[in-house]
């Protein structure tokens, strides 16, 4: 994997996109309209609307704020347009994702109305599009992507095939000195020593165990039962995973048979060196990778068992399968096809060499199956009630 | 043909990677050795679903990638499917 070259975008601040696009990002609920609007008006954007950024307060706003700017300042987008009912958090956020060197303009409602603002936005909008669509690859590396990895929808083949296959990219990458992130809080339970052992020393390990327990403690105030409603989930046991630690054995298969990982992150914080990092999730698909692209991931690697259809809006969601029906039975999801493991007909050297070039056409242009169907998934992660 | 995988020789449980019906003599490999086993299954066995290398007893803790998957809460004999009605979670 020595000096695998890509085509990609290199943004401002140098780091490499694999994407182009011109964001119309919403402040708030209230904004989704006017985003919608501008999107409409010009073709090329794209628009993010959410359910949240209003009366925010605390750990929760920050989560708020550091979403919203990474995923401005995510090296897959070129340019983007912030929209908000006010000016002063508009600005906030347009002025975080200012820090990239990426044209970036914050528009508000109040005073103006949504006719005003979605006419000034869409002719800012439009020079954004015309001056991106110019933008060329270039050559980059392999290593300087930044891949996040999760799972879902998740069966005992998951753990056989499409996370071991993933884990053999991530050793690879991360002996590359390439950037990786696994999260999933909920779904290492059973299998937390073994995650902990994996990290690179025993700071890293105490900060590790602290965000496990934290989330284990929110599932034991929470719960009203033993969760066999949630985890493992109706597919999960239709697939054959009996129990959460089941579970999280074969989603740990996805962090590598070497690689140590080198930190801690919050929720959508960006790693601020290269190797594997662990950011505290959600074990939900969706929310789980839209603070991935918030961290700045540029391409997701997606194993699945029993047919997740999962895409975000901002990176490219690669979705690779070792189940051998759902590689038939949903096929026009499944961009990588790793059944063949489970017969020995392909070892996991293999399959991992073939998601490799997978990333690399993914990272050259071609749309994923998730963007070919139109997935463009974008939650927002709230971690409580608002003031 | 392979009918089933083993993650770790000292694993209770196996994986069926085709579908399979009861009273078949199967044959598997583990994954870490790569030894060819023998079982015979004596329930119907869906591809991803595991049965059970050996009798286990009520209370009984099974492994699986040689690590706790759960206890036991319905006896289980060799063979036999296993699944949420005799395997239940130790940490939920």
């Amino acid at each position: 994997m020595a000096r695998k070259k890509i085509h990609a975008y290199r943004r401002e601040n140098g780091r490499v996109g694999v994407r182009n696009h011109v964001v119309i990002l919403p402040v708030d609920d209230i904004s989704n309209a006017a985003c919608e609007g501008v999107a409409n008006n010009v073709k090329g954007t794209m628009a993010l609307p959410h359910s949240y950024g209003r009366l925010q307060f605390g750990e929760d706003l920050e989560l708020f704020f550091r979403t919203m700017i990474g995923t401005g300042s995510n090296p897959n987008v070129a340019a983007v347009v912030v929209i908000g009912i006010e000016q002063g958090w508009a600005q906030k956020i347009a002025d975080g994702i200012a820090k990239t060197g990426k044209p970036v303009e914050a528009f508000s409602i109040e005073g103006r109305g949504d006719i005003g603002t979605v006419a000034a936005a869409s002719y800012c909008a439009k020079e954004m599009v015309q001056w991106a669509t110019e933008l060329q690859r270039t050559e980059c590396d392999f290593s300087e992507l930044y891949i996040s990895v999760k799972c879902g929808e998740s069966d005992t083949t998951t753990g056989l095939a499409s996370c071991p296959t993933v884990g053999n990219l991530i050793d690879k990458h991360c002996a590359s000195k390439g950037t990786a992130s696994f999260g999933e809080t909920t779904e290492l339970t059973g299998g937390e020593h073994i995650v902990a052992a994996k990290a690179t020393n025993a700071a890293v390990r105490a900060q590790f165990m602290a965000a496990f327990d934290d989330y284990q403690k929110l599932v034991f105030s929470e719960k009203t039962d033993d969760l066999s409603e949630s985890q493992p989930t109706k597919g999960n046991i239709a697939g054959g995973l009996t129990t959460i630690e089941e579970k999280a054995l074969g989603n740990i298969e996805k962090l590598g048979k070497k690689t140590k990982f080198v930190g801690c992150l919050k929720p959508a914080e960006a790693p601020s060196s290269p190797g594997l990092w662990f950011m505290d999730t959600s074990s939900a698909a969706a929310e789980a990778v839209t603070l991935w692209a918030a961290s700045g991931a540029v391409v997701h690697l997606f194993p699945t068992g029993q047919g997740n259809v999962i895409g975000n809006s901002i990176e490219p969601v690669i979705k690779l399968s070792g189940n051998p029906k759902t590689v038939k039975t949903m096929k026009e999801h499944i961009d990588l096809d790793v059944s063949a493991i489970l017969q020995g007909e392909m070892t996991l050297d293999q399959a991992g060499d073939a998601l490799i070039e997978m990333v690399v056409r993914t990272a050259n242009g071609r749309f994923t199956s998730a963007e070919a169907l139109g997935h463009r998934e974008f939650v927002m992660t709230k971690l409580y009630r608002s003031a | 043909m392979i009918h089933f995988l083993v993650h770790d020789p000292s694993d209770d449980v196996a994986v069926a990677v085709v579908d399979i019906s009861g009273g078949t003599k199967c044959t598997g490999r583990d994954l870490v050795k790569n030894k060819k086993i023998a079982h015979t299954v004596t329930q119907d066995i869906p591809l991803g679903h595991k049965f059970a290398r050996h009798d286990c007893v009520v209370g009984d803790t099974l492994r699986k990638y040689g690590t706790e998957i759960g206890k036991v809460v319905k006896p289980i004999k060799a063979g036999q499917h296993v699944h949420v009605h005799n395997l239940k979670t130790k940490r939920w």
